[in-house]
C-alpha cells in the first residue's frame, strides 16, 4: 500500500447503514514481512522492527507499527530509519518465508470462495457474493477470515468491506492495524468526501498538484466539480475516471486468478495432536469436507495432497496423483492416510493438518473408469446419500462412525 | 582367484545377475556382484546378485586356475564386459582389487567387503516344472493387468494358484483382471498352493530364463519365515520374496452368463483401436457400438478432433454401445495368443470379457476382464 493512503484522519467509527450489497472485501496483511518475522521470533514483539538489509543504501521493506511510531516507514532508506529510531531491530528479509506465508493466506481466502484476485503477496480482493448463503453476511465472512488467519497463521490482517473495489481498498487502509471496516452503500460518499484527493486511485503527485492549483483538497471537492472542469485540468481519461471514483462509482469486478485450482480444508487444533489415530480421524473429517465441496461444485480431482505442521511451525507437504479422478471422501482419505503414514511421524505433536485435492476437472466432462469391485461407485452413492440428508437436516447429521463424538463415559 | 572366461557367455551372465542390482543401494555392499570360483561353486564360476527382495545367480563352466571369492561393483563390471572385444577375459584378484584383462584392455576394479555381504536365501525345494515358453507367455499376458501403484502392494502382484497339474495366474489393478490357466508338472500330483509374486519380478524372470526347455519352480510358503519363490532354468536361478496381503476374490467377478457376444479378428480390432484412439486424450475413452452390422468405433478429443471406423464382426445378442480406456483394451487384445478374439458383454456398465480362440492343447485358457468407462452424461 502506498504511504499516501495512510495519510488519513482518525480511525472512523462505525459508519451508518448495513453491509447488504457490500460483497467486495479487500484483505491486506499488516506489516506483512515484519509480521512473519515476529511470528518466527516472538521475542521481537512490542519492539520497533523493520525488515530490510542493514546498512548500505538498502531501504525498509516493512516496518512494525512500533517502528512507525518513530516515523519509520516502508521504502525509507535504512540509514535514515536507523537515525530516527535508536533501538531499531533490523531483520534481513527471507523472501521464501514470505512467499510460503502468502500462499497459506491466499488459501484461506480461496477456502471462502474461488473469487479471489491477489494484488500482491499480502493483499487480495475477494468477491463474497457466492458465499453469503453458506457463510453469512460480508461482515461475518470478513470476521471469519480475520479469525482464521489470526488462529492458523498467527498473522494480523485488516479487511475493508464495501460495494466497490476502490472503496474496499480504502476501507482496509482505514481499518489498520488489525481491524475491520465496513463501508455501507449509503455511507460511501460520507466516507469518501472528507478524504484527501491523494487517496483516490490514480492520483499521484503530478495530478494532485494540478488539482491543487484549482483549489481542490478533498475527494468531496472533486465530486462537486463539473466533469468539464476536471477534463480541462487533467485530461479526458483521468478526469472521467476521477469523477466516477469521487462519486463512489467503480465498475471493476473481481477477476479471480486461478493458476492452480484446488479444493482444500485444514484444521488447526486447539491442542497439538500426536497420536496416529487422532490424526487419521482429522484427515477423514477433512477428506469428507473436500469431497463434499467437490461434489457440491460438480468437480473431481486427481491429486491428493496433505499438509502437516509441527508445533515449531515446520511444515511438510506431500501429494500423490491417483489413477482416476475422484470426488469420493473414502478415496481421498485412503490416499491422505497413506501420505501421512509414509512420513513416519506417528507420535510427533502436530498443530495443523490439511487435505487438498488438486488437478480439478468438471465431473460432467470426465468419463468415469468403473472398477471391478465397484467400491468407488458404492462409496460415492453412500456419500451422495449423506449429501442429500445434510441438505435436508443440516450438516453433520450423518457422519462416519469414527467422527461421532462419544458421550463422556459414566 | 584367477579365472579365464569366454567373453560372450561371461558378459551375458554378468548382465543377467547384475540386472537386479539397485542404481543406488541402501547398503553399499548390495551394489556388488559376488563371484565365486571353485570350491562350493562347483567346477566353474558362480555369479550372484541380491537386494534382499530378489536374488539372481548364474553359473558358468570355466577353467579355474585359482579358486576364491570376490565382491565387485556389479553395474560397472556389467558395463565393462559388455564393451570388451571378443577375446577371452582374464579375472584375477590383486590385493584388494580385481584386474580384468581382455586383449590389450586392462581394468582395475575396487572390491567390496565380502564379509559384510548377506547370505543369499536358499533355493526352496523344487515343486515342479513348466514349459519355459508357455510360462513366459502366460506371465507376460497376465502381468499387463497388474497394478503399478506401490500404495496398493497387493495389486502389484501376480497371484499363482496351484491345483494339481493346473496352474492359474491372475492379476488385477481394479480396472481389469487377467486370468490364465496352464498345465505344469508338479512333483507332488495333488499339490495345492497359492502365492502372490511381485509382477515385475516374475515377468522379468520368466522372460529371461529361457535357456532351457523346462523351468523349475519352487515355492516355499515358509510357515515361520517369509514366503519365497524360486525359478531355475539352465544355468540360472532367481528367488523373490512373496508379497503379503489378501488378493481380491476374483473368481466371483467372472460373469457366468452374457447377453451379447462378438467374434472379431484381433489384429484388425487392435489396429482400428490404435487408429481411432489417436484423437482421444489421455483420459478420454473410445466408444464401441456392437450390432449385427459389426463394430463401429468412435472417439472424440477435447479439441474437436474425432475419428470413426467400422469393422466386420460376428455378433449375437442385444446390440450395445460401450466405452473403454483404449490402453486397457489394447493391453487385453495384446494378451490373447490367438488371431480370433471373442468379446462377451452383459451391459454397458458391466465388465466385458475378452477371450482368444481355444488353442486346442486343452491346457491353456485365458480371460481378460475389462471394466468399461461410464460416459459423462
Amino acid at each position: 500500500m502506498s504511504r499516501r493512503q495512510l495519510e488519513r484522519g482518525a480511525r472512523p467509527a462505525d459508519l451508518p447503514g448495513d453491509d447488504s450489497g457490500c460483497t467486495i472485501l479487500h484483505a491486506d496483511m499488516d506489516a506483512f514481512y515484519a509480521s512473519v518475522e515476529l511470528r518466527r521470533n516472538p521475542d521481537l514483539k512490542g519492539k520497533p522492527v523493520v525488515v530490510g538489509h542493514p546498512g548500505g543504501r538498502a531501504v525498509v521493506l516493512a516496518a512494525t507499527y512500533e517502528a512507525r511510531a518513530f516515523g519509520v516507514h516502508s521504502a525509507m532508506p535504512m540509514a535514515q530509519a536507523m537515525r530516527r529510531c535508536a533501538g531499531l531491530v533490523v531483520v534481513p528479509p527471507d523472501h521464501s518465508a514470505y512467499g510460503e506465508a502468502s500462499r497459506e493466506v491466499m488459501a484461506v481466502f480461496r477456502d471462502v470462495t474461488p473469487e479471489v484476485e491477489p494484488l500482491a503477496l499480502d493483499e487480495a480482493f475477494i468477491d463474497v457474493s457466492g458465499a453469503i448463503r453458506r457463510l453469512g453476511s460480508p461482515r461475518e465472512i470478513a470476521t471469519q477470515i480475520r479469525d482464521r488467519i489470526a488462529a492458523e497463521q498467527r498473522l494480523p490482517c485488516s479487511i475493508g468491506v464495501a460495494s466497490t473495489k476502490f472503496v474496499a481498498k480504502l476501507a482496509s487502509s482505514h481499518a489498520k492495524p488489525d481491524g475491520l471496516l465496513v463501508v455501507p452503500k449509503e455511507s460511501v460518499l460520507a466516507f469518501l468526501h472528507p478524504l484527501p484527493i491523494g487517496a483516490l486511485w490514480g492520483v499521484g503527485d503530478k495530478t494532485e498538484e494540478l488539482l491543487g492549483r484549482i483549489g481542490m483538497r478533498t475527494i468531496g471537492d472533486i465530486a462537486a466539480t463539473p466533469l468539464s472542469t476536471l477534463v480541462h485540468t487533467v485530461g479526458k481519461a483521468a478526469g472521467t475516471h476521477l469523477h466516477a471514483l469521487a462519486n463512489g462509482q467503480d465498475p471493476r469486478r473481481v477477476v479471480p486468478d486461478e493458476p492452480d485450482r484446488s479444493i482444500g480444508a485444514e484444521e488447526t487444533f486447539a491442542r497439538d495432536i500426536a497420536d496416529r489415530e487422532g490424526i487419521l480421524r482429522e484427515l477423514l473429517r477433512l477428506s469428507e469436507r473436500c469431497a463434499e465441496r467437490l461434489r457440491a461444485s460438480g468437480q473431481v480431482g486427481r491429486t491428493v495432497a496433505i499438509k502437516v505442521r509441527f508445533s515449531d511451525f515446520r511444515t511438510i507437504n506431500r501429494s500423490r496423483t491417483l489413477a482416476q479422478h475422484t470426488d469420493v471422501a473414502r478415496m481421498i482419505y485412503e490416499t491422505a492416510g497413506q501420505l501421512y503414514d509414509a512420513l513416519h511421524i506417528d507420535g510427533s505433536p502436530l498443530r495443523l493438518v490439511g487435505v487438498r485435492v488438486e488437478g480439478l476437472a468438471r465431473s460432467a466432462e470426465m468419463p468415469e473408469q468403473l472398477t471391478l469391485a465397484g467400491d468407488a461407485e458404492e462409496w460415492r452413492a453412500a456419500e451422495q446419500a449423506v449429501d442429500r440428508v445434510s441438505e435436508r437436516f443440516g450438516h453433520g447429521v450423518v457422519r462416519p462412525a469414527t467422527l461421532v463424538k462419544r458421550p463422556p463415559s459414566e | 582367484m584367477r579365472i579365464r572366461v569366454e567373453r560372450d557367455a561371461f558378459a551375458d551372465a554378468v548382465a543377467w545377475a547384475s540386472r537386479i542390482l539397485p542404481q543406488k543401494a541402501a547398503l553399499p555392499v548390495l551394489s556388488g556382484l559376488r563371484i565365486d570360483a571353485g570350491g562350493d561353486a562347483g567346477p566353474g564360476v558362480r555369479l550372484s546378485g541380491f537386494d534382499y527382495e530378489v536374488s539372481a545367480q548364474a553359473s558358468l563352466d570355466v577353467t579355474v586356475a585359482e579358486g576364491g571369492s570376490v565382491l565387485v561393483p556389479g553395474r560397472l563390471l556389467a558395463e565393462i564386459t559388455r564393451s570388451l572385444p571378443p577375446s577371452p577375459i582374464d579375472l584375477a584378484t590383486d590385493g584388494t582389487r580385481v584386474v580384468v584383462s581382455c586383449g590389450s584392455s586392462r581394468f582395475t576394479l575396487p572390491t567390496l567387503p565380502l564379509e559384510e555381504y548377506p547370505t543369499l536365501p536358499d533355493m526352496p525345494a523344487v515343486s515342479g516344472t513348466v514349459g519355459t515358453d508357455a510360462f513366459a507367455a502366460a506371465v507376460a499376458a497376465v502381468a499387463v493387468a497388474a497394478g503399478r501403484d506401490d500404495a496398493l502392494p497387493v495389486l502389484t502382484g501376480i497371484r499363482v494358484e496351484i491345483d494339481g497339474e493346473q496352474m492359474t495366474l491372475a492379476a488385477t489393478d481394479r480396472y481389469r483382471l487377467a486370468v490364465r490357466t496352464l498345465r505344469w508338472q508338479p512333483e507332488e500330483p495333488s499339490m495345492q498352493a497359492t502365492a502372490l509374486v511381485p509382477a515385475r519380478t516374475l515377468a522379468e524372470a520368466a522372460k529371461s530364463l529361457t535357456s532351457g526347455a523346462q523351468l523349475s519352480l519352487a515355492l516355499s510358503m515358509g510357515g515361520t519365515g517369509e514366503g519365497l519363490i524360486g525359478l531355475a532354468g539352465g544355468d540360472r536361478s532367481t528367488t523373490s520374496r512373496l508379497l503379503d496381503g489378501e488378493f481380491p476374490k476374483y473368481r466371483s467377478l467372472l460373469p457366468e452368463t452374457s447377453t451379447a457376444t462378438a467374434s472379431v479378428d484381433s489384429g484388425a480390432l487392435t489396429d482400428a483401436v490404435r487408429r481411432v484412439a489417436l484423437v482421444a486424450s489421455r483420459t478420454s475413452p473410445i466408444r464401441l457400438s456392437f450390432s449385427a452390422e459389426g463394430i463401429e468405433l468412435e472417439a472424440g478429443g477435447l479439441d474437436d478432433a474425432a475419428a470413426t471406423e467400422s469393422l466386420p464382426a460376428e455378433f449375437e445378442g442385444e446390440a450395445l454401445s460401450i466405452a473403454f480406456n483404449p490402453t486397457y483394451l489394447l493391453d487385453g487384445l495384446g494378451s490373447l495368443d490367438s488371431d480370433a478374439a471373442t468379446l462377451s458383454f452383459t451391459g454397458p456398465t458391466k465388465p466385458a470379457v475378452l477371450t482368444g480362440k481355444s488353442n486346442g492343447d486343452g491346457g491353456s485358457d485365458h480371460k481378460y476382464l475389462l471394466m468399461p468407462v461410464r460416459l459423462a452424461s
